[in-house]
């Protein structure tokens, strides 16, 4: 299967007025078409960075790529003006942790699926309606063309979320972004909305890039996993892979870390310390302060990112193979 | 500033906290003359009891009143009706105690680390304020104060002077649960303490949690959204939904076999960590109603899958079922639910 997007080693700089902060250090993976990668990390691990990065959401004056970003063969990073406008929205499509905050209060709901349906594909007015009847009725809304006179304070917030994805998919992208889309849902709600997206990417055979810090998450939606630490990609390969042998100690300890039922009365395995500061380029690997098998040669060099086994990266030069797991 | 109070009373099979009965509406202002005209049924007729030594674990989804539980708990708010017992002493009555006397005895941690913190106080000075108003000396205040940072992994020296936006909200954290320990409190209220914090992080707290219980003989009523780590930490849970206890038992039996089929869908909405056995279906539809006008009747009838036509005119009371208690027509006998005795 072909690559949807290529990313290769991608860089994503931020400078403030007193610091600069080196938010993403030398990214690189595929995503096939109508494949969902996961990628996981905890808060400023640059997963969000990343995510945007695809779409140049960064404020431009502030903000320093470098790598490549490829579409379907075409570089992002080059993009400006029109040509960037049409990418977002006809061909990559985003939703976002808040759809309270997504959406503008005072259009309904209708108004503005139906805006961006004209503004990408020039139909007519009844037809950009229908359509959005359509969508509505695709992410199992009910009763969709009530609700499309809606306003996004009169829906609850699994159904703005779905309302979202619908806006989302109302151009036909080929590549769907998901920032933490479920974080901010009750829990039977969330699975709802998992299950919508693990189902529209199916029917709609999208590439989908799911950014989330729960690994349960994860696992529900993943073909493949990322995890990132420090704004590299620490570990990729099949959610199996990552699920029954993770092999960097940060994903280790991240898996031994989370609760799930069956710990109680066991001491929980945490990860000591806290992630680096992101103010310098790190020279060795980011998570050696933590890691409990450090030893010389992690502190010389930045450790590459290496096959472990077939489709399974790790960034890691401890003796992978004699850990304890 | 020890007074009787702080040492066991009633016996270790003398509940430390009773409630009865509480009840909390919020009127929403509006209609004629800013009257108000519609409430939100935050917490209804809830009766419950900490036991002493124990953690209670409180879940439920957003709007459920869990968080309204917590600040009745503590006094935060002021409950419409409904008394409340602290180890014998009536709270807020004639021959009880006072508000300020049960605060001295329930403290709580909040959610938002920084938000909880006065950012002009350095973290000492936050620390010894509360002993300092209970009338501790100065001195003794900020050595006692020193001692507790040591007790939630915090080297006094580094951060006894520092500012709240100098520290990571692990740290922040830290100092807020310290801070509750301050007035060596019996009872700890903890509303959601470890869930704005990352996933190796909050294993490093949920540890201290429980070290920091032991050693100072702590009660916890924890207050969360995640199904997981309640389960990790609590002896006993109560499942609220809209404002009522739907269940409440031991936490194997919750767990284990739950009954309600609200605990029943919510346990089984977790994702799963086994990428061969995926959710398949999602166990409940749509989302909780609003607080402000509840069902009639069972207020989950209306998502539950097994609801019937009795479910509209009776309103289950928590009843006993052996492990646990459950509000649940189908586990009342002659209720009139097909599936009761």
């Amino acid at each position: 299967m072909s690559n949807l997007l290529e990313v290769r080693d991608l860089h994503v700089t931020f400078r403030t007025p007193d610091r600069i902060v080196h938010a993403v250090n030398g990214v690189s993976f595929d995503v096939k078409r109508g494949e969902t990668l996961g990628i996981l990390g905890e808060s400023g691990s640059g997963k969000s960075v990343t995510l945007r990065s695809i779409l140049k959401l960064h404020p431009t004056h502030r903000t320093r790529w470098s790598g490549s970003i490829r579409l379907e063969g075409d570089e992002v990073l080059d993009m400006t003006g029109s040509v960037l406008a049409d990418l977002r929205g006809n061909r990559v499509a985003m939703i976002f942790q808040e759809p309270a905050t997504a959406f503008d209060p005072v259009f309904t709901v209708g108004h503005q699926i139906a805006e961006t349906i004209k503004r990408h594909t020039g139909k007519s007015e009844t037809d950009a309606w229908a359509r959005a009847k359509d969508l509505l009725e695709m992410v199992r809304i009910p009763s969709p063309a009530q609700r499309l006179k809606a306003y996004p304070h009169e829906m609850s917030g699994g159904m703005r979320q779905r309302a979202m994805i619908a806006l989302a998919l109302s151009c036909n992208p080929s590549l769907l972004l998901a920032d933490e889309p479920t974080t901010a849902l009750d829990a039977t709600v969330q699975i709802q909305v998992l299950l919508l997206i693990r189902e529209l990417q199916r029917e709609l055979a999208l590439g989908v890039i799911f950014v989330t810090h729960d690994i349960g998450v994860a696992v529900e939606v993943s073909d493949r996993i990322g995890v990132m630490y420090a704004g590299k990609l620490v570990e990729l390969g099949g959610v199996e892979q990552m699920v029954d042998a993770p092999r960097h100690p940060y994903t280790r300890g991240l898996l031994a870390s989370t609760v799930h039922g069956g710990m109680r009365g066991r001491r929980l395995e945490a990860i000591p310390g806290a992630p680096p500061d992101l103010a310098e380029v790190p020279a060795a690997c980011s998570f050696a302060p933590r890691c409990k098998y450090v030893e010389p040669k992690c502190l010389a060099a930045p450790p590459p990112l290496t096959a472990a086994t077939e489709g399974h990266l790790v960034r890691c030069v401890g003796r992978i193979d004699t850990l304890a797991a | 500033m020890d007074s009787v109070l702080s040492v066991d009373r009633g016996g270790p099979a003398q509940p430390l906290l009773l409630a009865k009965n509480l009840r909390k509406h919020f009127p929403i202002p509006g209609g004629l003359l800013g009257r108000a005209t519609r409430v939100v049924r935050a917490v209804d007729d809830l009766t419950l009891s900490v036991a002493k030594g124990e953690t209670l674990g409180v879940v439920g989804e957003s709007g459920c009143g869990k968080s309204t539980v917590a600040r009745l708990l503590m006094r935060l708010i002021k409950p419409d009706r409904g008394t409340m017992i602290l180890d014998g002493d009536p709270v807020d009555e004639p021959h009880g105690i006072t508000v300020n006397e049960l605060r001295r005895h329930v403290q709580m941690v909040f959610q938002d680390s920084y938000a909880s913190l006065n950012p002009r106080l350095t973290i000492v000075e936050t620390l010894a304020f509360a002993p300092k108003a209970h009338g501790l000396p100065h001195a003794e205040a900020r050595g006692r104060s020193r001692d507790l940072l040591a007790k939630v992994g915090l080297e006094p020296d580094t951060f006894a002077d520092r500012y709240p936006h100098e520290l990571s909200g692990g740290q922040r954290q830290r100092v807020n649960i310290a801070r509750a320990l301050a007035l060596r409190p019996r009872l700890v209220i903890l509303d959601e303490a470890v869930s704005a914090l990352d996933k190796s992080v909050e294993a490093q707290v949920l540890n201290m949690l429980v070290d920091l219980k032991d050693e100072f003989g702590l009660t916890y009523v924890f207050i969360s959204h995640d199904l997981n780590v309640v389960q990790y930490l609590s002896d006993r849970v109560l499942v609220m939904y809209l404002g009522k206890i739907v269940e409440i038992g031991d936490v194997e039996a919750i767990y284990g076999k739950p009954q309600h089929p609200y605990t029943r869908a919510l346990l089984s909405a977790r994702p799963t960590m086994d990428p061969r056995r995926r959710t398949q279906e999602a166990p409940i539809q749509g989302d909780p109603p609003n607080p402000i006008d509840p069902p009639s009747g069972c207020r989950f009838r209306t998502r539950c899958p097994f609801a019937e036509s009795v479910c509209a005119g009776t309103e289950p009371v928590l009843a006993d079922t052996g492990k646990q208690s459950v509000a649940c027509l189908m586990y009342v006998p002659g209720s009139g639910h097909s599936k009761a005795a």
